[in-house]
């Protein structure tokens, strides 16, 4: 036995009570871990299900891209992130590590884009602001195709037209680019209706393909028979016809763009399938042109200038476009010991034929032939004219001269040779020539020696009149002035006279006063006399009180 | 300490953990009462070495998404992102701050992952029945026990960024799930301390007998 330190004795300790042993119960601390790792276990396997698909997308740079931060948006909702940024093994491009969440997995196709938004102005658009601020993003466009896909090659501009648009793609095929940016408006009859997609240069260097996006409903009117033309800014054009400014509206102005119009008639043909090729036309003009199948070429000889005609002027008939210059060249004839500048033309029959009220029939060339020269003989002749007299600018018209020498067409020759008849302007100079002649015949010396002695004679009629001013002067001005000063002292007196205190006034003051009272005297004896008539024989009563 | 010290199992006896009161103990039956308040008598916490365990292996699981999953969400007007603790460590160092990583470091996952490892270090040293720097290891203890509260700092961190930021459009912090599995972390290495019974660290040297 043992005693405690404070000297309490064992036996006062208590025994413990014992317990009937109870069934050893399971140990449901385990349960703790047990939950633990159910939890654990759950979260982790949400996580890897959450987990979307890691794709990657090549860039030329990562501008603007950080890993972690930076988001990939459709829609400008985030789909993803951007997990790391690297390079490809030679250096030449960034590689992006994007994991997405699941649900875009089905959109991760073959044909799905990927490009970094920037801010940017285009289109008369400004697009991407908002970077400014959060810092650039990428952003996706869904694909349509159904292969799956996983490494991307990330576009360096920013497409114009994105999956989700509706509308039709056309193919355009240019000389230039003009001012076709990307995003530049494609307008019908000058409403916007789509875009200018893509812009590049032919793989060969032959031109410009442009890639346009006509938007959904408006791409029905867009058919086989479109033509598209360039409107870049103002298109101004000084030609026989004048100075003509063609716009198409501000906007237009301001960013150029492609308009499209249907000629005419063609309205029935369906419509496009995407992706056809149309030629792009520099202006309206061209655009419209009907296209000339056949053409006849000619030589004409002119002799007056040539200034004002340049290629591509037109030939009129009664003001109906039926052809245009081709070529001025020229040559030095020995026969006519001078040079000669023969003008090729072509003209375009069909144009007058399309022109015809009823249809006719294609004539054979013979038959052309003989209707020419039939109409030559009928005085059908070539003639230079001025066409807008502010630029200079000439064509050639068709007219009929019943009166000019007869000639042929000299169907010889290749070209064939057309007759030709003076230009009006010749014809202005001949008359010009003539009026000068006139005036030149005119007695101008004779008449210059009459006007002379006129001249004279008046001079001297103007002189004798001077003579009897100065005698009028000497004579008769000394006696008015005399006059003038005996009439100033005259009116002196009589001012004199008329003064208020004149004694002359003062009298006449006098007298009207006395006049005053006489009259007083005169109207008191009046009214005596009115009521004492008597008075006159008796005396003035007294007054009774 | 000596070898020579006694205690209360040698000398046959136990203290009630309720009253107080000292009971002796009846040789050859292993659940007893107290005389006085009927409480049970315990030498050792019953079962501590398997309950430490459990929670110590409870909190080794939470501590894995803790660490791995966001714990926050922030979300401002310029788009919205969620943070792990390390991320946010990652942040603070390569900012500036080496100072505000370092605290978050230690307390958010330093501390805990320590304390977890000193608690199996001393349940194997019980298991093993080692003999040696029993003394150390008790001290060992009190400081896990001490610490224990003070790795919550990142949970208080949180919930009060989620409090106070609630900008609507402006800004907005959400908790992420690693905060509930950071907590419970907290939460399961303090009651695997309680369960940890010190006095099993000097048992070897004793003829125990319960």
């Amino acid at each position: 036995m043992y005693e405690g330190s404070r000297g309490t004795v064992l036996e006062d300790i208590p025994t413990a009570v014992a317990v009937s042993k109870r069934r050893k119960s399971p140990q449901l601390i385990w349960l703790v871990p047990i939950v633990a790792a159910l939890i654990g276990g759950w979260l982790a396997v949400k996580t890897i299900l959450d987990k979307g698909p890691t794709i990657t997308i090549t860039f030329k740079t990562a501008e603007g891209l950080e890993a972690g931060k930076t988001k990939v948006k459709y829609k400008n909702i985030d789909i993803g992130e951007v997990k790391s940024v690297g390079f490809t093994p030679d250096l030449q491009q960034v590689v992006v590590t994007a994991e997405l969440k699941k649900g875009v997995a089905p959109h991760l196709v073959e044909d799905a884009r990927f490009w970094i938004v920037k801010p940017r102005v285009a289109g008369g658009q400004v697009s991407g602001i908002g970077t400014l601020f959060s810092g650039s993003y990428i952003e996706m466009d869904r694909g349509k195709s159904s292969t799956r896909r996983e490494d991307f090659e990330g576009l360096e501009v920013q497409p114009m037209v994105t999956g989700d648009m509706q509308g039709r793609q056309f193919i355009l095929k240019g000389k230039d680019l003009g001012s076709h940016d990307i995003g530049t408006p494609v307008m019908y009859r000058r409403i916007q209706v789509g875009k200018v997609a893509v812009n590049e240069l032919n793989q060969d260097g032959s031109g410009v393909t442009l890639k346009i996006f006509v938007e959904s409903p408006y791409d029905k009117f867009v058919n086989p028979n479109t033509r598209f033309w360039d409107v870049s800014g103002i298109d101004i054009t000084a030609d026989a016809s004048g100075v003509k400014v063609n716009t198409e509206g501000l906007m237009a102005i301001l960013l150029g763009g492609v308009a499209f119009e249907a000629p005419a008639g063609s309205g029935t043909l369906p419509e496009a399938d995407p992706d056809t090729v149309f030629p792009l036309y520099p202006n309206r003009g061209a655009a419209m042109k009907q296209p000339d199948r056949e053409a006849l070429l000619f030589t004409m000889y002119f002799d007056e200038s040539l200034r004002g005609l340049t290629v591509g002027s037109p030939i009129e008939a009664n003001s109906v476009n039926i052809g245009e210059v081709k070529d001025i060249k020229v040559e030095y004839s020995d026969l006519r010991g001078k040079f000669l500048f023969p003008v090729d033309v072509a003209l375009y029959p069909g144009r007058l034929r399309a022109m015809m009220r009823q249809g006719i029939a294609d004539p054979t060339p013979a038959e052309q032939k003989a209707r020419l020269d039939t109409l030559i003989a009928s005085g059908l002749r070539a003639q230079l004219k001025t066409g807008s007299l502010l630029t200079g600018q000439m064509y050639i018209s068709m007219d009929f001269f019943p009166k000019a020498a007869p000639a042929k067409i000299d169907w010889t020759k290749t070209p064939p040779v057309f007759p030709t008849e003076p230009g009006a302007l010749v014809e202005l100079q001949a008359t010009l020539m003539n009026i000068s002649k006139k005036i030149e015949s005119m007695p101008l010396d004779r008449i210059g020696e009459d006007l002379r002695t006129t001249l004279q004679s008046l001079n001297r009629t103007l002189m004798g009149a001077e003579q009897a001013v100065k005698r009028m002067d000497k004579d008769v001005a000394p006696a008015a002035k005399a006059a003038l000063e005996d009439a100033r002292r005259t009116l002196n007196t009589v001012d004199k006279t008329l003064a208020s205190d004149a004694p002359l006034q003062q009298d006449l003051r006098t007298s009207l006063r006395e006049l005053t009272r006489a009259t007083q005297s005169l109207r008191q004896l009046t009214e005596l006399l009115e009521r004492q008539p008597e008075s006159l024989i008796q005396g003035k009563k007294e007054t009774k009180r | 300490m000596s070898d020579s010290d006694v205690t209360a199992s040698q000398m046959g006896l136990c203290v009630c953990h309720g009253c107080g009161g000292l009971s002796e103990l009846l040789p050859g039956i292993h659940e007893m009462r107290c005389r006085r308040c009927g409480a049970a008598l315990h030498l050792r916490k019953p079962n501590s070495i398997a309950r430490t365990w459990a929670y110590l292996i409870a909190a080794y699981i939470m501590y894995v998404p803790a660490n791995v999953l966001p714990i926050m969400h922030t979300g401002s007007m310029f788009g919205a992102q969620s943070d792990t603790i390390m991320s946010g460590v990652a942040y603070l160092w390569h900012s500036g701050s080496w100072h505000l990583a370092l605290v978050v470091f230690i307390a958010s996952v330093l501390v805990p992952l320590v304390k977890m490892l000193c608690l199996t270090l001393l349940l194997i040293s019980v298991q093993r029945g080692w003999t040696e720097r029993a003394l150390e290891r008790t001290k060992l203890y009190r400081i896990l026990e001490f610490i224990g509260p003070w790795s919550m700092l990142d949970v208080y961190v949180v919930t009060i960024l989620v409090a106070l930021v609630q900008l609507k459009s402006l800004a907005t912090i959400q908790p992420g799930p690693a905060a509930a599995a950071f907590g419970a972390v907290v939460v399961l290495t303090m009651f695997a301390a309680m369960a940890f019974d010190p006095r099993l660290l000097w048992e070897p040297k004793e003829a125990h007998h319960v």
